[in-house]
């Protein structure tokens, strides 16, 4: 189990992007975190992936503090940030580096494989197009099977028919060994569509504004009245968030210039 | 992709004749303007309309390439000036790669050693070699120094810029999986820096061609650079463009070398590729 307590971030430049964050994620539950922009969703998602430790509170894995990047937690950038020296292959055996030979080509061949991608394993990350470059990324970090992967609006570069094709497609990796997944996105359908939970976000400083369960049977129909019914609270609950962030920049309108930076 | 295009290209049934044509005579057509001059120039000294004694004609540089090498005197000459190139190449690079790593790793570093290396580079490196002559004699020892200096600066400042230019993203890409410092220097950085440091390799190489030269015509004994001395005082136009051949022809070939040692870790690179 996942657990953050009161984790909150300021910046050494005094601006105050996280204002304690405290949430409880399930193993192998999905959680989307949504909101507008500059309310701290990735300083949140850098903070329970260790790359920048919270300044207040505490991320914890299975009671095991997290402070920097950990082995269990796998983490999917918006840009797919593959090595552009490495061919797909080598990219998604990346972070196996210490393993014996055999057994790191046949994951990479078995990662290939479930992305559908094994006639590019040869290939360099330059030749391939954004969507499947983004699948290279997912498979580089599912490979060594960490136990929570975080995605930091995976598909927010890519055009819509390949992004809904692809949140299909994260689904179809998750079912495999069912990691915790964290999607930070600013897509409402998206964060619909592969969530169990969404929790929306509010800025100065980023908090938890409202949560709202998403309680619809996998595979989600897009179309369905029950979706869009659940489409219209997020909605309404990302309006409100914003409006209270209006009036809130008013007092406070300093830390929006340096913090427009950060996310 | 450029190169997967033409490959289906020329295989496919229909090859176009017209493109097999200017694939050849592309690079040929850069020969056209040096080659109709010095057939129009050895026409002009053979009908007698110039003596051509100050600038002599293709065939007597032809003929005087061969006599020097059938003496052996271009070969030893050649080595000889190889070998000062060489060392004072391996000795630049050495240092320039050190120090411009230590510059590009650390801040700390970097403003420390930073400006007094700018402020040395301010310095035409020419208008050291009184000072080095007076340290170091006249021999090889301040010929090398010399040729290090020039080799130096365009791989301190290449390596440490492409240091300092390494995708952020991607380093955060290691730290992510968790690499140690050795590892993120060996799977990110080092790869990363490559293309831009070979590129500081081949201007610097360029450099210590330029400035053995400087060194040899300010006193030597052998050399490349003794021929152009040695036909400038007996004067013999024929051996100095003989040996300014020998220095293109080595120095073009040891461009080459570069390049080709690291093409094999370079074929991930994005560029244009021009046949």
């Amino acid at each position: 189990m996942l657990v953050l307590e009161r984790v909150g971030k300021t910046y050494p430049n005094g601006v105050h992007a996280l204002g304690g964050v405290s949430l409880g994620v399930e193993r192998g539950e999905i959680v989307a975190v949504i909101g507008g922009s500059g309310c701290g969703k990735s300083t949140l998602l850098r903070a329970i992936g260790g790359l920048d430790p919270a300044s207040e509170g505490s991320v914890t894995l299975d009671s095991e503090r997290v402070t920097r990047p950990h082995e269990k937690i796998g983490i999917v950038f918006q840009e797919p940030r593959l090595l552009p020296w490495l061919n797909v292959a080598d990219n998604v055996g990346f972070g196996l580096g210490n393993r014996p030979k055999a057994e790191r080509a046949q994951r990479v061949a078995a990662a290939l494989e479930r992305v559908g991608l094994s006639d590019k394993a040869k290939m360099w990350p330059r030749e391939l197009s954004g969507g499947q470059a983004q699948r290279v990324a997912i498979a580089r970090a599912l490979v060594p099977r960490p136990q929570v992967l975080l995605l930091d609006e995976p598909f927010s570069a890519l055009d819509a028919f390949t992004r809904t094709d692809l949140q299909d497609h994260l689904l179809d990796l998750w079912a495999d060994a069912r990691p915790t997944l964290i999607v930070v996105t600013h897509d409402v359908d998206e964060a619909i569509v592969l969530a169990d939970r969404v929790m929306v976000m509010c800025p100065r400083p980023g908090r938890i504004f409202d949560e709202i369960e998403v309680d619809l049977p996998r595979p989600r129909d897009r179309q369905s009245a029950a979706f869009d019914f659940v489409k219209r609270r997020v909605l309404v609950a990302l309006d409100r968030s914003l409006n209270r962030a209006a009036s809130a920049a008013q007092s406070e309108p300093k830390a929006g210039a340096g913090a427009a930076m950060w996310w | 992709m450029t190169v997967a295009a033409q490959g289906t290209e020329t295989t496919s049934a229909h090859p176009a004749p017209g493109k097999h044509w200017s694939r050849l005579a592309r690079p040929m057509l850069g020969l056209v303007l040096p080659v109709v001059l010095a057939v129009v120039w050895e026409f002009v000294v053979r009908m007698g309309w110039a003596s051509g004694r100050l600038a002599p004609p293709p065939s007597v540089i032809f003929s005087t390439f061969v006599d020097l090498a059938r003496t052996g005197e271009l070969q030893r000459n050649t080595l000889v000036t190889l070998a000062r190139v060489a060392a004072g190449f391996g000795i630049g690079v050495a240092v320039a790669t050190v120090l411009g790593a230590a510059a590009g790793y650390s801040p700390l570093v970097r403003r420390l050693l930073d400006p007094t290396i700018q402020a040395l580079r301010a310095i035409p490196s020419i208008a050291w070699v009184p000072l080095f002559i007076l340290w170091l004699g006249i021999f090889e020892a301040s010929k090398v120094t010399l040729i290090a200096v020039g080799v130096f600066f365009p791989v301190y400042l290449g390596l440490m810029g492409a240091i300092q230019s390494v995708d952020r993203k991607l380093v955060e890409v290691g730290r992510a999986f968790r690499l140690s410092d050795s590892e993120m220097v060996r799977r990110i950085l080092l790869p990363a820096v490559l293309p831009a440091y070979v590129i500081s390799l081949r201007s610097g190489l360029g450099l210590g061609w330029m400035f053995v030269v400087a060194a040899e015509l300010m006193g030597a004994s052998e050399g490349l650079g003794y021929l152009l001395i040695d036909g400038q005082q007996l004067g013999k136009p024929a051996e100095i463009i003989a040996a300014i051949v020998a220095f293109a022809i080595v120095g073009k070939a040891t461009d080459w070398l570069i390049v080709l040692t690291a093409a094999p870790f370079l074929r991930w690179e994005d560029v244009v590729r021009s046949e």
